[in-house]
């Protein structure tokens, strides 16, 4: 019988394929949220396997600070064109143009808390019901406790304490008119899970996350990429180092670590070696203990 | 390469641990963490930091599990928590829920989709009310396999008469339980003995360590190969100039093994016809078996749509709209007797009424308690429902996938119980 027995891999492929299905079954007008980070990317990948051949049956959304990594942008507008499918672009500063969100001063001061504003206008403007992320339970403590299917109110806002309980793989997408839901469907990967994916399913990535020289400054232990958004203090300085990128997000908070990997498989020796966990390098991780737990809760995915 | 080819080879196992925070349940679950390298550096000092602010000493590694403000506010843990390690051999995902609040409703969300059950026992305790009524869900969600792990024996001089007494008062009360394979291994959590490592302190133990049940358990017939059931997702139409014909329906396999050229009859509509081909993204496959996500193509044109099931001629599911379900409610609003709630099953969704309530279960001592008629929050009770539709069920002891359902309420939308069929 052993051999009717699925390796982890294509267990966690599976069940991701079975939630992107019921999404596009239970709900009128779903959308995926696309970083152009690699949990997107495998995301974007499992929803063209689970329609395949069809076309995925709801466009990305893509909510840019405006201060990404030029190599994400490049990379996410020609995966849309390889590919056909849709995408919808939303800008922080059209919110912040509109006066709906306040840039912050100081500095570090960072868009990535602006992107709740302008996700939740993109997701009213299209009437989505539904977004999925490709957040993972083992990225931050608060994420160990989410759904698959998580139900907001209409307000976006998230109630950890009053979470409906998920049994078996039966999920209920029943809302009221208004409420909507965020559903992560490689919630049980890991990061390790998903290098060894990219690994199995040749998967193409942004450079970012292999090692390149880049000039960076060391604040709070996080290595900061250089850009224009990131003004020095007088005590530090730009260096060069040999680098790479364990998350993309939005250059002013994303770390970057020391690296010299340059393939798939040595990241994946690096991932299996590592003493720091992956948002160990997120600056907006370290501003409080919970503070995950507080953007979720107004409406961060 | 090597590190390629063993992680193409590896398993997955979901278990779920059940016990209270003094059964040293976190502590436990912290070392199985710590010793397969799954807690990072940066988590450990905050962990550090976090004891110390809160005057505790050494690490507490209950923190670690426990996510949410209120909860580390609080001391207690709200809900079930999942965490992950990895060993060359497999990858685990633990289910962790909490020993005290909403027991039952917590311990049967990580039950079910679990392989394995992870009992604690006090050796200074025994078996108590609490680990009986642990044993009681696992058995009542078919958990496939459980690991009773007497803790703290180095509490008890590492005696083997204490850890032979344990065994015996459990199998003597689980022997009324339906537990198809029980392991029992002494440990101490702490010192780590019999965790991961074989214990130096506990010659007269000849069985497996944790960590070796745990990477080594066969776990190969879970899942039910015989009886063939592929409930529809979703139907797949392209109408591209590609593929300007296909149809094909996407699901996932809840049993049975299928093969291209296979003879399948529709359910309901009971229309008969031959597997054409069975796709996925990376082409066709020879054979799919639970629980593969394909897309099923067929060799007549039958219309067919979300709800409906594939399966073989010879073996049919159930297809009635009276069921016995035993529930577990799950909602601070009590069932209402004569009640209509919406029900999920597979992927059918149709409306029933709760046409009786036969018992509620006292779950301390297992009788069955037929006067009592209210069932709320935590309870476990047997009722009879009626759907608006036929469901194709089998008994929840054949096939869980397929023998499990949920009701919502219709006025909050809230997933009130599980019930599984009798």
């Amino acid at each position: 019988m052993s051999s009717y027995n699925l390796t982890h891999l294509m267990e966690l492929e599976s069940e991701a394929i079975f939630i992107l299905r019921e999404v596009a079954a239970q709900f009128e007008k779903p959308v995926m949220l696309f970083s152009g980070g690699k949990d997107s990317i495998i995301m974007f990948h499992l929803a063209r396997k689970a329609f395949h051949p069809g076309k995925v049956p709801f466009p990305l959304m893509h909510v840019d600070t405006g201060h990404n990594f030029p190599e994400t942008i490049e990379f996410r507008d020609r995966l849309i064109k390889e590919t056909g499918e849709t995408l919808i672009v939303k800008y922080v500063q059209d919110s912040i143009d509109k006066g709906t969100a306040v840039e912050e001063i100081g500095i570090n001061a960072s868009r990535n808390g602006l992107q709740t504003v302008t996700l939740l206008e993109g997701l009213e403007q299209g009437k989505y019901d539904c977004a999925l992320g490709g957040a993972r339970r083992d990225e931050e403590k608060a994420r160990a406790k989410e759904r698959f299917f998580s139900h907001r109110d209409e307000f976006g806002q998230w109630d950890p304490k009053n979470q409906r309980p998920e049994i078996w793989n039966l999920f209920n997408g029943k809302k009221k008119m208004g409420e909507h839901f965020r559903i992560f469907p490689i919630s049980n990967w890991t990061e390790m899970d998903v290098w060894q994916y990219i690994l199995h399913e040749k998967l193409e990535l942004p450079s970012l996350y292999f090692s390149h020289k880049r000039d960076v400054v060391i604040r709070s232990g996080v290595l900061l990429g250089k850009c224009n958004y990131i003004q020095l203090k007088d005590s530090e300085q730009w260096v060069e180092k040999n680098v790479r990128c364990r998350t993309i997000g939005d250059m002013t908070c994303t770390g970057v670590t020391e690296s010299n990997a340059v393939t798939l498989e040595e990241i994946i020796e690096e991932v299996a070696t590592t003493k720091v966990t992956e948002r160990g390098g997120r600056a907006d991780d370290k501003r409080s203990e919970a503070a995950m737990e507080d953007r979720k809760k107004e409406g961060y995915f | 390469m090597s590190e390629k080819k063993g992680y193409l080879d590896m398993e997955l196992l979901r278990f779920t641990t059940a016990g209270s925070v003094d059964d040293g349940k976190s502590t436990l679950i912290g070392r199985l963490l710590y010793d397969s390298k799954a807690i990072f550096e940066d988590q450990m000092e905050l962990l550090e930091e976090t004891s110390k602010q809160r005057g505790e000493e050494g690490v507490n590694l209950a923190l670690l599990t426990d996510g949410l403000r209120s909860e580390r506010e609080q001391g207690i843990t709200i809900d079930v928590a999942y965490r992950y390690f990895a060993t060359p051999k497999r990858k685990f995902i633990i289910a962790d829920t909490p020993g005290h609040i909403q027991y039952t409703r917590n311990m049967v969300t990580g039950a079910s989709t679990a392989n394995l059950a992870l009992l604690l026992v006090d050796a200074r305790h025994g078996i108590i009310e609490q680990t009986k009524r642990h044993a009681f869900i696992a058995s009542l969600l078919q958990i496939p396999h459980i690991a009773v792990c007497i803790n703290k024996m180095d509490l008890v001089d590492y005696n083997q008469e204490e850890f032979d007494k344990i065994k015996s008062d459990f199998e003597s009360f689980s022997s009324k339980l339906e537990i198809k394979d029980i392991h029992f291994i002494p440990i101490s959590a702490l010192n780590g003995d019999n965790v991961v490592d074989r214990s130096k302190n506990m010659d007269w133990y000849e069985g497996s360590t944790l960590m070796h049940l745990l990477e080594n358990i066969h776990i190969g017939s879970d899942q039910n190969h015989v009886d063939c059931r592929f409930p529809i997702q979703f139907v797949v139409r392209p109408q591209s100039k590609e593929y300007p014909d296909y149809r094909g329906y996407a699901g996932r396999i809840e049993g049975g093994v299928f093969k291209p050229g296979d003879n399948v009859t529709v359910l309901p509509s009971g229309f008969t016809s031959k597997i054409k081909s069975i796709d996925t993204f990376d082409g066709m496959v020879e054979e799919a078996f639970s629980p593969m996500s394909v897309c099923m193509t067929l060799v007549d044109n039958i219309d067919i749509s979300r709800g409906d099931m594939l399966v073989r001629e010879n073996n049919k599911p159930k297809v009635e709209q009276d069921i016995d379900v035993m529930i577990c409610w799950m909602n601070e609003k009590k069932m209402i007797p004569k009640g209509k709630y919406t029900i999920r099953h597979t992927s059918q969704t149709a409306r029933c009424i709760v046409k009786e309530i036969k018992y509620k279960m006292d779950i301390n001592t297992l009788h069955r308690m037929e006067d009592e008629k209210e069932i709320g929050l935590n309870d476990i009770g047997r009722i009879t429902i009626r759907t608006t539709k036929p469901l194709f069920f089998d008994s929840y002891r054949r096939n869980r996938n397929t023998g499990s359902i949920i009701l919502v309420d219709e006025a909050t939308n809230e997933t009130v119980a599980a019930g599984m069929v009798i």
